[in-house]
């Protein structure tokens, strides 16, 4: 597996696509920071980027990458070498280099320039994004044969994660707005990776419009060390069982 | 020679009269409690109370005397008695730590109250754990001066406000400070009276609690931390300069709520990191210049149901949402201010934006309605919403705008 990690590494770090989504990373929270006034606004920026372009990026180029290495997995599959190391291998090849160009391109300018809790938070959660969306790309891509099919669901899937899920979170609150959501919220958050990542830097920054009523809840449990733990959590089964699906389908799978 | 003569029988008649005989109270002294030396005390006389814990059960001041606490003398209410009652003018009461009053749900009972007297002068006492601090009630041209007020209430219930006046006329609250109160300073029916200098922080209700009070002034005053923020109502020709409202959280938390207020002027405050900075309901002709706000929620809500709301050469900076509103209908007037999220240009170089800055968000006004919605904040959605909306208002309120937007932040 180790060697596999090794090869599909060195394979990513050289690919043009990923030194440039380092670069353009770098030059945005570079830009973001020199350019505001204030860094909060720079903050605000950043995140906001972070959690629209990481997951495109991570789930669009992971399963474009998967399905251009068919033939190489069909070789490895030939070798005395088990499926789901094979597999792994990969997921771990394509998770640490997106997360290397995530750190290189954001997290080093962000713990540099600022010095908060938010900052690190957002480091963090940057990484943790990385590896969620690898994880779902690896399921888009071993439900379908067809590459086509595979990156169009890949991006649907980001669409529905960054745009459609909100809407019909929006919807559900209109529709039971007579009732006490604020609960119900807090657990539908934890069905999409990128809300709950916001809500969680969020947390740690507008304070102020946060601390209404649905805020205070909020707060109280984000905001304190079990929530941000359980989050994580959440967040890390968000990687491990997509993760474990895709794996569990490969080893059955008829290639 | 006969004018200086009579200058100076003047000097001395005036002189000894102001002066009066002193009395000592204290351990050692002829007097072993404050009661028995204003007994024995005529009006102009001055008592000096040496350091100690005297329990007076509840001391009458019913002459024109001048208390002087040395080595702030306790005067105990044992949680039972109202601590002083002033029942005479031109008292002076300096220097004394005033403690543990009663509590009661009946009787408004306070550390020292003041019935319906004037030029009285209250300076540099502490009043600790005492249900109201200092109750002034129909009184006129009285000062309450560098006094400090603490109190360890978690109920609101169980506590009274620091400094209460009812009914008075040309008070003057100076460079007190009160904490750990319901409201800090409560003003009810008080007018031409002015309130400068103060500190009031984590009082479990207001930091200022005014209703039915006019022509009154509040200047340089610090409210923090307060449960609910400073509350102005029902009260008209108010003059508000240059105070600080800062970290005033909750969802009924206001930097100041105004209801009710006309004719007022909010001048060269500060509005920091409150849930909301201001909230005016019900108001007209209300002017606000140079004010500051900055890191608050929302930094002003303005309701439908004001009128000549006048807001001019602010600074909005790092606020969460500018405006807020809960209708269609603006009667109200932006202009000139500066807004840190505008986002037009300036192609003549005056300093002022060339297109209008519409300052209440979409989504804010969601949030507003629906609280939960806050989940959503920051939110590709929630961005989308606003856009839309700003390139074409169709719900949030077409006029409410700022047509003369600044380029850069005034210096505030």
């Amino acid at each position: 597996m180790l060697k596999v990690v090794k090869y599909i590494l060195t394979d990513i770090l050289r690919n043009k696509v990923v030194i440039g989504y380092a670069l353009l990373l770098l030059l945005v929270s570079l830009s973001v920071f020199s350019l505001e006034d204030n860094s909060q606004k720079g903050m605000l920026s950043l995140l906001n980027i972070t959690l629209f372009i990481v997951p495109l990026v991570c789930i669009v180029f992971s399963t474009i990458y998967l399905y251009n290495s068919a033939e190489f997995i069909e070789l490895l599959v030939s070798q005395p070498v088990r499926r789901s190391s094979i597999w792994l291998g990969i997921w771990f090849g394509l998770a640490i280099a997106l997360s290397l160009a995530f750190v290189a391109g954001a997290g080093l300018p962000l713990l540099l320039l600022r010095h908060d809790a938010s900052a690190v938070l957002l480091f963090f959660i940057g990484i943790i994004l990385s590896l969620v969306f690898v994880s779902v790309a690896m399921v888009s891509a071993v439900i379908s044969r067809d590459k086509a099919r595979g990156i169009g669901m890949s991006v649907l899937l980001w669409l529905y994660f960054a745009l459609v899920f909100d809407g019909i979170v929006l919807f559900f609150l209109f529709q039971f707005a007579d009732y006490p959501l604020e609960k119900a919220m807090m657990v539908l958050s934890s069905f999409n990776p990128i809300d709950l990542a916001r809500i969680l830097v969020l947390l740690q920054m507008d304070v102020s419009a946060l601390m209404g009523y649905t805020g205070a809840i909020f707060k109280d449990f984000f905001g304190t060390a079990l929530g941000i733990g359980v989050s994580f959590v959440v967040l890390v089964a968000w990687v491990v069982l997509p993760l474990w699906y895709s794996v569990k389908r490969f080893e059955h799978k008829d290639l | 020679m006969r004018a200086a003569l009579a200058i100076a029988v003047w000097a001395i008649t005036f002189c000894g009269k102001a002066s009066g005989n002193s009395l000592y109270v204290g351990p050692n002294e002829v007097y072993r409690t404050i009661a028995s030396a204003v007994s024995a005390s005529v009006a102009g006389d001055t008592v000096y109370v040496a350091g100690g814990t005297y329990r007076e059960q509840r001391l009458k001041i019913d002459k024109a005397l001048t208390l002087i606490g040395k080595n702030f003398p306790v005067i105990d209410g044992e949680n039972k008695y109202e601590n002083v009652s002033v029942l005479a003018d031109h008292v002076v009461f300096t220097g004394f730590a005033v403690c543990n009053s009663g509590v009661s749900s009946m009787n408004d009972i306070a550390g020292l109250k003041i019935y319906d007297r004037a030029n009285v002068l209250i300076e540099g006492n502490r009043f600790e754990n005492c249900f109201f601090g200092i109750y002034a009630q129909k009184c006129t041209d009285c000062i309450i001066r560098n006094n400090t007020l603490v109190a360890r209430k978690i109920q609101e219930q169980q506590s009274g406000n620091g400094i209460h006046c009812w009914k008075c006329d040309n008070m003057q609250i100076i460079a007190n400070s009160v904490t750990g109160q319901r409201d800090g300073i409560y003003f009810e029916f008080v007018t031409h009276s002015v309130i400068w200098r103060n500190i009031s922080s984590r009082n479990l209700r207001y930091g200022l609690h005014f209703m039915f009070s006019n022509s009154d002034t509040y200047a340089a005053n610090i409210f923090e931390h307060n449960g609910a923020g400073v509350s102005v109502m029902f009260s008209n020709h108010v003059t508000m300069l240059h105070n600080y409202f800062r970290d005033n959280q909750g969802d009924a938390a206001y930097g100041i709520l105004l209801k009710e207020i006309s004719d007022s002027y909010i001048d060269g405050n500060y509005f920091v990191g409150n849930t909301s900075g201001i909230l005016v309901e019900g108001a007209s002709r209300v002017s606000m210049f140079r004010n500051s706000f900055r890191s608050n929620g929302w930094a002003i809500k303005v309701q439908a149901s004001c009128q000549e709301i006048e807001l001019k050469g602010n600074n909005f900076m790092g606020n969460t949402y500018d405006v807020g509103t809960n209708g269609s209908l603006v009667l109200n007037t932006f202009d000139g201010n500066y807004w840190d999220k505008y986002e037009g240009y300036d192609l003549n170089k005056d300093k002022v934006g060339d297109v209008p800055y519409h300052p209440v968000s979409l989504f804010g006004m969601i949030t507003e309605k629906y609280p939960v919605a806050m989940m959503l904040f920051h939110s590709l959605t929630a961005a989308l919403i606003d856009k839309t909306e700003r390139v074409l208002p169709s719900i949030t309120p077409e006029l409410l705008k700022d047509n003369h937007p600044l380029m850069k932040p005034l210096k505030l």
